[in-house]
């Protein structure tokens, strides 16, 4: 079956290492936060200017100059810094954070990806994703393996307006675990219960199979 | 009193000398960190035909979103507007011209303009709709694009302290886009929490430093929370 949102937020999760900077976008991104593996330490980045973001405040910790990214209220964990958006921007621009998670529209075999504007629908703005995704050492993309029309969303070549080109190296979607390199999908893993056949035909671009592809563990 | 006193007592006096056209930086992000009671002057003055280069336009009603409501601003400069109803009007109805700019991108802008760096070379929106007509360069491999620094008539910032040296720090995550657009305004405005004596803020711990700021004003504020996430315990 395929995953529910929190399962694919699960596998992500297992991408963390101990030690690791991450960044996690809005959406099933956020939900990785909730299944670091026990042993390890992260520190989330808020890229509005939050280096150690903790959970949500109590009512009593409610503090309106302590918000995250998506504007929301929040609390800084310990060993947090907080600091300004320059600053913010010169840690992922440089590549000093360790993974970046985040969702898309299209990803396409050249790891290219469009996750910020549909052409004739309003444009609300890329935000900090396009740094995100020119910055990062490790990007990891969440998203449907196809949209609710079944139309794939891992294709040859992205049609949407592009939020960065060649940067995709991962994508964690409710079917599978791909990795983009040499110009193709590489599948990793399956969903419990998926068939590589659905996989291939939900999967627009150049898909490789090699071996047998083993289910994910969670 | 002789010497360094940037204090102003009114809002007519922190924002006089803003005029129809001029280019205002507003720091924020979201309406965490915003300066209210400038915004609201701004408002009160009818000043339009500006270009306002912040990362967000407020929402309906609040933060930069209420000079829209008098069609104040021409231009807006951003990486994130989708919060209200009114821009969106606004700009389906060719009122408003909006320049979406990564966020990254935004704050390096600002950042260099205030530093004297006309413009920078970065990886950010290579390859993308940003790019287009800017040039590109290829450094050690990899592709870069020529975004121009941002400067503006005025600056307007929220701190958390000040003293009338015009030294200030920012509080928490209300820091955000301020330190880069208090040192990008030809005038700089900073509406604090707060104004104390001088000599109270350590000098190592002052976030930006007054040769920047030339007006400083003590504000109230709302402090409006954008989206109120609560755990329980």
């Amino acid at each position: 079956m395929a995953l529910s949102r929190e399962q694919v937020a699960m596998r992500v999760a297992q991408e963390l290492q101990d030690g690791f900077y991450v960044n996690l976008g809005i959406g099933i991104p956020t939900l990785v936060a909730n299944y670091v593996p026990a042993g390890i330490e992260v520190m989330l980045q808020s890229e509005n200017g939050l280096l150690g973001m903790g959970p949500y405040p109590t009512e009593a910790q409610i503090d309106a100059d302590m918000i995250n990214a998506g504007k929301e209220t929040v609390t800084a964990a310990t060993g947090a810094a907080i600091f300004s958006s320059a600053e913010s921007f010169a840690m992922i621009r440089g590549g000093h954070v360790d993974l970046t998670v985040l969702g898309a529209f299209e990803v396409d075999q050249h790891g290219n990806i469009a996750s910020w504007m549909i052409p004739g629908k309003l444009v609300k703005g890329m935000g900090g994703a396009m740094d995100l995704v020119a910055g990062a050492q490790n990007i990891v993309v969440t998203m449907t393996h196809a949209d609710k029309h079944g139309n794939s969303k891992l294709l040859s070549d992205c049609t949407l307006p592009l939020t960065g080109v060649g940067c995709v190296k991962k994508i964690v979607t409710d079917l599978a675990v791909l990795e983009v390199r040499d110009g193709a999908f590489h599948l990793l893993e399956r969903a419990p219960g998926i068939s590589v056949e659905e996989i291939q035909q939900k999967t627009a671009g150049k898909l490789v199979v090699s071996g047998d592809i083993p289910e994910m563990q969670f | 009193m002789a010497g360094f006193n940037k204090v102003v007592e009114s809002y007519e006096a922190a924002m006089a000398g803003l005029e129809d056209g001029m280019t205002v930086i507003a720091g924020g992000f979201g309406l965490c960190g915003i300066p209210e009671g400038l915004i609201a002057q701004i408002k009160k003055m009818g000043t339009r035909e500006l270009t306002v280069v912040s990362n967000n336009c407020g929402v309906d009603g609040f933060g930069l979103g209420i000079l829209l409501e008098d069609r104040q601003i021409k231009k807006m400069v951003a990486s994130y507007v989708g919060e209200n109803a009114l821009f969106e009007k606004q700009l389906l109805n060719g009122e408003l011209e909006v320049e979406l700019t990564p966020q990254g991108t935004l704050a390096e802008k600002m950042r260099a303009g205030g530093a004297g760096i006309p413009a920078f070379f970065t990886a950010t929106g290579y390859g993308t709709p940003v790019a287009e007509g800017k040039e590109t360069r290829e450094i050690d491999g990899r592709h870069y694009v020529l975004e121009p620094a941002i400067t503006g008539d005025f600056a307007i910032v929220r701190a958390w302290k000040a003293d009338r040296y015009g030294n200030l720090v920012f509080r928490h995550t209300a820091m955000n886009f301020n330190p880069m657009a208090a040192t990008a305004g030809k005038i700089t405005v900073a509406e604090v929490e707060e104004i104390v004596e001088p000599g109270e803020l350590e000098p190592s711990q002052i976030h930006t430093p007054g040769i920047y700021v030339q007006r400083v004003i003590k504000g109230n504020f709302e402090k409006r929370i954008e989206r109120r996430m609560v755990r329980q315990g």
